[in-house]
């Protein structure tokens, strides 16, 4: 797909990569209808509070150390300044750096959507210039100036022009992609756009897009002493001028497809950096097929097999023996589909059965036109009537499909969910980490949380005793694609 | 106009779906984007039996801006009440909803006749903050859901509201406080919020005698409206009491407003007043015999803590308030009000005060006081690395507060101001403890 950096708006995924967010079926029909094209989405009439785009793009962007983004909104968009500021300091800290990155909103007001305030945007951006000197400003829309049509495209390249930093126009309006993992291809868009320069020389770095970097210390170990390289992980404690440089690394990775899809095809398209695209990290399956993708890429295949043979002497008895306890478990999963389908093919490598697979949203193909890797191979080692829906974080949809299955355990990435599933007196795993099963290490944890969880379930059948649930004894006895209409005709 | 927003310490008229989120068997519906709710709920304390992924949300997308989305607000209503167990439904419009034009209240006045009450109130986010936002669900709440019938009279009840839900960490640990005190001194509080209340107290309303408002400007419309409509008599008490003088004060007051038994009110300010002061004598070899606790404080925070906070240090502390910021967006009305009443202190004792919302100015100017000493800074999250900076001894207690988990903690009343100080001295205990 053709990339075009001269502009700040980029096609959402819907029309990009045909994401979308409702299905109900079995695995074999959602790969076959990917492949074939003829995926179609499947609405709802009746719909909860989910997520929206802008939350993923702004992330992204106030992590980068010493950056501003000056949110064109009103207050309430701003809610997450706080967290962030919070957030990425501890995060800086863990590697002993400070970061000054700020979120300043223009609190629109009501006033603003009739007469239009993009003087004081203005005059604001040049404020937080002021006050902060910081490296770049990312400057963003919003709902309202989205709609009341405030031109931050036009204040942001003049600024651009005058200030002695980049001023970069970022397009948040959350109505306009129902996938908000579209937030994730925006701040890569603004990334590539306004900082990444043209190679001038290769650099022994591999960039690593992931989200908060907890496994910094051993991905680190692993790339110095297998890859000989150095990890440029993004977002969280990059700098504007290590970001300059993506373009001249050995490669890109990713912990996800749908975190790094745009970032990764567009590095390789544009400026031929070799996007490593493999199913993930989690698990002895996935991260093998990981670093020996990493392997192939840079020319190190060889150190990579010497690598696995020596960390598979430690760790394989370990996890082989702590995986007997999970054979036989049934579970269902209820997450990204970056995540939904890896930790599915881990659970089946422990022995256990997924009753359920459900992704927030799916990316039928991602910018190279490929389904994605996770998907084919869930589908070579799966049974093929796998139960899989797409359901857009519809949390009545989870329960009813908890309640119809009750499975032994259930696993969850997003804040909020976990909890439903233990009301309803299940077992649940929260899988926040992006690096929760990363490695032979990170398995063997993973393998012992998940025992632990379904061994003591004290806390879940206490609560669950005392709790009224939230949702009506009709809705038990309904099917969980009730309110998801027919399939739409493009 | 637009202003600068930085180090955001509110969030918008949205975010008070909180406030319905907080009497129990009460659901929101939001006419809004499909992300509005997640982000608001940025507070801990809300995973309770309705949370925002509970919340029935119109998930307003391009095709709704296009076209408009009262047809997606009339399914999503439609079917909210068939999924959802709730007793009250209420319809909040976010932003989007509001430009292009969508009559919530016309499509919730479809569902008039439902099996549970649909209600509504606008609540764009450019139209106000959530200490507003607060005060506009709770005028509609009144308007829609209270019956038209004679009210019956109750001797002795007297409806009671402090803070906005969520947006005061210790809401609802102070509403109880607060309800307590009443209880002691012979009258019936009457609230909504939190465990064991709901909607069978909101019927109840009418039937007040009083309502007490502690707050010093949010939640004034909505109590103003009780009176008028019910002719339900209102004291606005404008500061939350924290600490012995102020507590005190505030007894005084109701049992003066409300004419009951002074007798009663006496005892109990003086049994108060003694258990309060033997705490106090028993800890004041620690009190008063620190290092490294200065005179002198400042407090950055909202009208209600910024006021309440300078009180209990000045006029039961004996501490002196360097410049004080208020940071909740406080209506230019009420400024000059909250100004005199935070400097209505002892010994005639003044100090400066800003309404702003520049986080950073704010930090800058602390910078440069002179506290005579290790500086003392109450104020939110956003305090703490200013603190780090200055070496000051620092207690977050306003929204954000994000590295500390206030369960149903208070900081009102007597024992409140007592809590308080616990957590002043720990933050100075930890730093030197000779």
């Amino acid at each position: 797909m053709p990339f075009n950096f001269s502009n700040a708006n980029i096609a959402i995924r819907e029309n990009r990569l045909g994401s979308i967010t409702g299905f109900v079926g079995d695995l074999q029909t959602l790969v076959s209808k990917s492949e074939d094209g003829s995926l179609r989405n499947r609405e709802r009439c009746f719909s909860q509070s989910s997520s929206c785009l802008s939350g993923c793009a702004l992330n992204a962007l106030a992590a980068i150390r010493n950056v501003a983004v000056v949110y064109h909104a009103p207050a309430g968009c701003t809610a997450m300044a706080s967290n962030d500021a919070v957030k990425f300091g501890q995060i800086a800290a863990r590697v002993n750096k400070t970061t000054n990155s700020v979120f300043v909103c223009t609190d629109l007001n009501e006033k603003d959507t009739v007469f239009g305030a993009t003087k004081d945007l203005e005059k604001i951006i040049r404020h937080t210039y002021e006050a902060y000197k910081p490296d770049a400003i990312f400057v963003s829309t919003s709902c309202v100036s989205g709609v009341t049509g405030e031109d931050v495209d036009g204040v942001a390249s003049d600024l651009d022009k005058e200030l002695p930093i980049p001023v970069i126009p970022v397009h948040c309006e959350g109505f306009k992609s129902r996938i908000w993992a579209s937030g994730f291809d925006i701040s890569d868009h603004a990334v590539l756009q306004g900082i990444v320069q043209p190679p001038k020389q290769k650099r022994r770095t591999i960039n690593i897009k992931n989200f908060y970097e907890s496994a910094r210390p051993q991905i680190t170990k692993i790339f110095n002493e297998v890859f000989d390289a150095e990890p440029q992980f993004l977002y969280c404690n990059s700098t504007i001028e290590e970001l300059s440089h993506l373009s001249e690394a050995l490669a890109t990775v990713c912990i996800c497809g749908t975190l790094g899809t745009y970032l990764g095809n567009a590095l390789e398209e544009k400026y031929g950096v070799p996007y490593v695209r493999t199913i993930n990290h989690s698990g002895v399956t996935g991260f093998e097929t990981w670093l020996r993708g990493i392997g192939d890429a840079i020319g190190k295949r060889a150190e990579v097999e010497t690598y696995i043979e020596k960390q598979r002497a430690i760790y394989m008895p370990q996890i082989e023996e702590v995986t007997k306890q999970l054979k036989g478990l049934r579970a269902v999963i209820g997450m990204g589909p970056g995540f939904t389908y890896e930790i599915a093919r881990v659970l089946q490598e422990f022995g256990m059965t997924v009753d359920y697979a459900l992704a927030w949203h799916y990316d039928y193909k991602y910018d190279n036109g490929k389904v994605p890797p996770a998907l084919e191979h869930l589908l070579a080692n799966s049974p093929k009537d796998m139960k899989v829906a797409v359901a857009d974080q519809q949390n009545y949809e989870v329960l009813n499909i908890l309640n119809h299955y009750k499975p032994d355990v259930y696993f969850s990435r997003h804040p909020g969910t976990t909890v439903w599933a233990i009301k309803q007196g299940f077992a649940a795993v929260f899988v926040a980490d992006e690096y929760t099963v990363f490695g032979y290490e990170g398995t063997l944890s993973f393998a012992k949380l998940i025992r632990d969880t379904v061994t003591n379930r004290s806390f879940e059948k206490n609560l669950a005793a005392r709790i009224k649930l939230p949702y009506t004894k009709w809705w038990y006895e309904q099917n969980a694609d009730k309110f998801i209409k027919e399939e739409s005709k493009k | 106009m637009a202003k600068i927003l930085d180090q955001p310490r509110y969030k918008c008229a949205l975010a008070a779906m909180q406030t319905v989120q907080a009497i129990p068997g009460a659901i929101p519906i939001l006419h809004s984007g499909p992300g509005c709710a997640a982000k608001l709920n940025d507070n801990n304390g809300t995973s309770g039996r309705y949370s925002p992924n509970i919340f029935p949300c119109t998930s307003i997308s391009e095709k709704e801006v296009v076209f408009g989305g009262s047809n997606k607000l009339r399914s999503t209503i439609e079917n909210a009440l068939k999924v959802i167990d709730a007793d009250l439904f209420v319809v909040l419009s976010g932003c989007t909803g509001e430009i292009i034009g969508d009559d919530i209240e016309e499509v919730a006045g479809n569902f008039a006749n439902a099996e549970k009450p649909v209600i509504w109130a606008k609540t764009p986010g450019f139209k106000g903050n959530n200490y507003v936002g607060h005060d506009w669900i709770l005028k509609s709440i009144f308007e829609q859901y209270l019956a038209e019938a004679e009210p019956e009279k109750e001797k002795g009840l007297v409806n009671l509201f402090v803070a906005p839900p969520q947006q005061d960490p210790y809401w609802l640990g102070n509403l109880r406080e607060i309800e307590s005190l009443l209880t002691a001194i012979g009258l019936k509080p009457n609230t909504i919020f939190g465990f064991g209340r709901g909607l069978d107290n909101l019927k109840k309303i009418p039937n007040a005698e009083f309502t007490i408002l502690v707050s010093p400007w949010a939640g004034l419309e909505s109590a103003k409206y009780l009176q008028s409509r019910f002719g339900i008599p209102l004291l606005q008490y404008p500061v939350l009491p924290i600490g012995a003088s102020e507590t005190t004060k505030f007894l005084r007051t109701v049992q003066d407003f409300t004419g009951i038994d002074k007798g009663l009110v006496e005892r109990v300010i003086a049994e108060k007043e003694a258990e309060f002061y033997y705490y106090i004598e028993r800890f004041a070899d620690t009190l008063l015999e620190t290092r490294i606790l200065g005179k002198r404080f400042t407090v950055v925070s909202d009208s209600e803590y910024t006021i309440a906070v300078t009180k209990f240090l000045v006029n039961d502390m004996g501490l002196f308030p360097e410049k004080l910021f208020i940071v909740d967006d406080a209506p230019k009305a009420f400024q000059q009000k909250i100004t005199d009443e935070v400097n209505n202190l002892n010994y005639g004792i003044k100090t400066e005060v800003q309404f702003t919302t520049d986080g950073h100015d704010i930090h800058e100017q602390i910078k440069d006081f002179d506290f005579a000493g290790t500086p003392l800074i109450i104020g939110s999250n956003w305090e703490k690395k200013l603190a780090a900076e200055l070496g000051a001894h620092y207690v977050n207690v306003s929204y954000p507060m994000l590295e500390k988990l206030v369960i149903n903690d208070h900081i009102a009343g007597y024992s409140g101001g007592l809590h308080l100080l616990e957590q002043i001295f720990t933050a100075a205990m930890s730093k030197l403890k000779l």
